[in-house]
């Protein structure tokens, strides 16, 4: 992660040795995620919202719904936009300042999982054709780290997306106007879902923690959705996996 | 932010504002100390529908090292809103009004803390506006001097901070969001009760002197219900039966 702390070769070595037992440090099975907290409408103000715990990691996303123009090349489908930040206090070694690749990935990674699995049936989402969209933006702000924000990333803004009512718009005079009172559901077709592993060594682990992920030589993000598809993938790292 | 159609009364004839509180009222607030597992010290408030999160590191290493002084510890404070923190989705990027605010707020909190103690080392203080509902920089740096407190950096008090402001033709305390928009004045006072020192005071809006001190005395009087909280906070972490 961006957040690379040093983690001093012996407690490298100590996770590694405990893996050839068997064990992990926290005391887990190798297929087993840490605790999963999640709270829906965290932020009332926003559109929708969740703060997500897992293990010690914690995100806050929200989301905010306007009208936007769409894309160019899409002019029949709504947009959907997923950040990602790490707040300077989630971890003594952020530093202020744009993202770097890093988070960029994470963000990417992040938006790519509710993409492809079109979670967002986004061809709803269109005031008028080519001319005016309904833009969904979904900003994750992680609050603390320890390990795995992918995952951690991911549950928030699917909750939060879950849980968001969206205004309505409609045309006037080629403007897009929001009609009063009214609140839609956000047009769902699936729930995905991401599972991160690691490997350290020949060991594979679910849901790394911050010691285990600064130890692992690689790692592989898989979103599946609700029927069991796989709709994205992500290999990190500078090792690399066998196929089995 | 942005001009509304709607018109709105901020003072009914029962002397009771738009809000449902009297004159001197201020908002529901509470304040929690720490929270946050990886930063040293850490302090959230709810004020009104505000909510933010702060963060401390320090005293620690100064980088980029030119910025250390030889003769003393430096505070440099971030203040940052979330993207849907506020009605209309905002950049990520630090806005002028927040760099503004992150000055202003670490020159109110500077002659609290005993930065002489630690010379060449910096104190960092991360401010993260989750939701706003005006009055965000009081609410922020009441909340920073508690974090700073829960870091155990040495302070000669804490600063507590409420506005006062001007709506109706009355002086009130504790200038909501719709107030401050529609209303006349607002005043942000951050105030030391134990040494009697006012370290942030601004104003926008009209006053005239007398009104001006009268808005002086109001403000004080609810930085002292603030700096109750703060005390509370701490000791409800330090010896109450909540977590250690």
């Amino acid at each position: 992660m961006a957040t690379t702390s040093v983690i001093d070769e012996l407690k490298k070595s100590q996770i590694l040795e405990l893996l050839e037992q068997g064990k992990r440090v926290d005391g887990r099975a190798f297929d087993e995620p840490r605790k999963l907290v999640i709270e829906p409408n965290a932020i009332p103000k926003a559109n929708g919202s969740a703060r997500v715990r897992l293990g010690d990691s914690e995100v806050i996303c929200g989301i905010k719904i306007q009208p936007d123009r769409p894309f160019p090349d899409m002019g029949d489908k709504g947009i959907f936009i997923c950040t990602a930040e790490l707040l300077p206090f989630s971890h003594p070694s952020v530093e202020t300042g744009p993202p770097g690749p890093d988070v960029i990935e994470l963000a990417r990674v992040v938006d790519r999982g509710i993409r492809e699995s079109h979670m967002i049936d986004l061809s709803q989402l269109v005031i008028e054709k080519n001319k005016s969209v309904v833009g969904v933006f979904a900003d994750n702000v992680v609050v603390d780290y320890d390990g795995n924000l992918f995952d951690t990333c991911a549950y928030a803004a699917t909750a939060a997306i879950l849980s968001s009512k969206t205004p309505k718009w409609e045309m006037k005079n080629d403007v897009p106007t929001l009609i009063e009172g009214v609140e839609l559901d956000i047009p769902i077709t699936t729930i995905p879902v991401s599972v991160t592993m690691g490997k350290i060594g020949n060991h594979i682990i679910v849901d790394p923690n911050g010691d285990e992920w600064d130890s692992m030589e690689a790692r592989i993000t898989i979103t599946t959705d609700s029927n069991g598809n796989i709709c994205a993938l992500q290999k990190g790292g500078n090792g690399g996996f066998t196929f089995d | 932010m942005g001009g509304r159609d709607t018109e709105i009364v901020l003072l009914d004839e029962n002397g009771i504002r738009c809000d449902g509180r009297k004159v001197d009222e201020p908002r529901r607030i509470m304040i929690k100390a720490g929270g946050l597992k990886n930063a040293d010290g850490s302090a959230y408030i709810e004020f009104g529908d505000n909510k933010i999160l702060v963060g401390v590191f320090g005293p620690r290493d100064v980088h980029p090292k030119h910025m250390s002084n030889t003769d003393t510890g430096i505070l440099r404070v971030r203040y940052h809103m979330e993207p849907f923190s506020v009605t209309e989705r905002k950049n990520p990027a630090p806005s002028r009004r927040e760099i503004e605010i992150s000055k202003v707020i670490k020159e109110a909190l500077e002659p609290a803390i005993m930065l002489d103690k630690f010379p060449r080392t910096a104190v960092d203080v991360y401010i993260e506006v989750l939701q706003a509902d005006g009055g965000t920089r009081c609410a922020a740096l009441s909340a920073a001097s508690v974090a700073l407190a829960d870091a155990g950096i040495p302070m000669r008090d804490m600063v507590a901070a409420c506005a006062a402001g001007k709506a109706a033709d009355t002086i009130i305390l504790d200038v909501n969001n719709e107030e401050d928009q529609a209303g006349q004045a607002d005043m942000p006072i951050g105030y030391m009760p134990s040494t009697d020192k006012i370290t942030l005071l601004q104003l926008d809006g009209v006053l005239t002197p007398e009104e001006f001190k009268k808005c002086v005395e109001t403000g004080i009087k609810g930085c002292k219900i603030v700096y109750e909280l703060q005390k509370k906070a701490l000791t409800d972490k330090y010896f109450g039966n909540g977590e250690k």
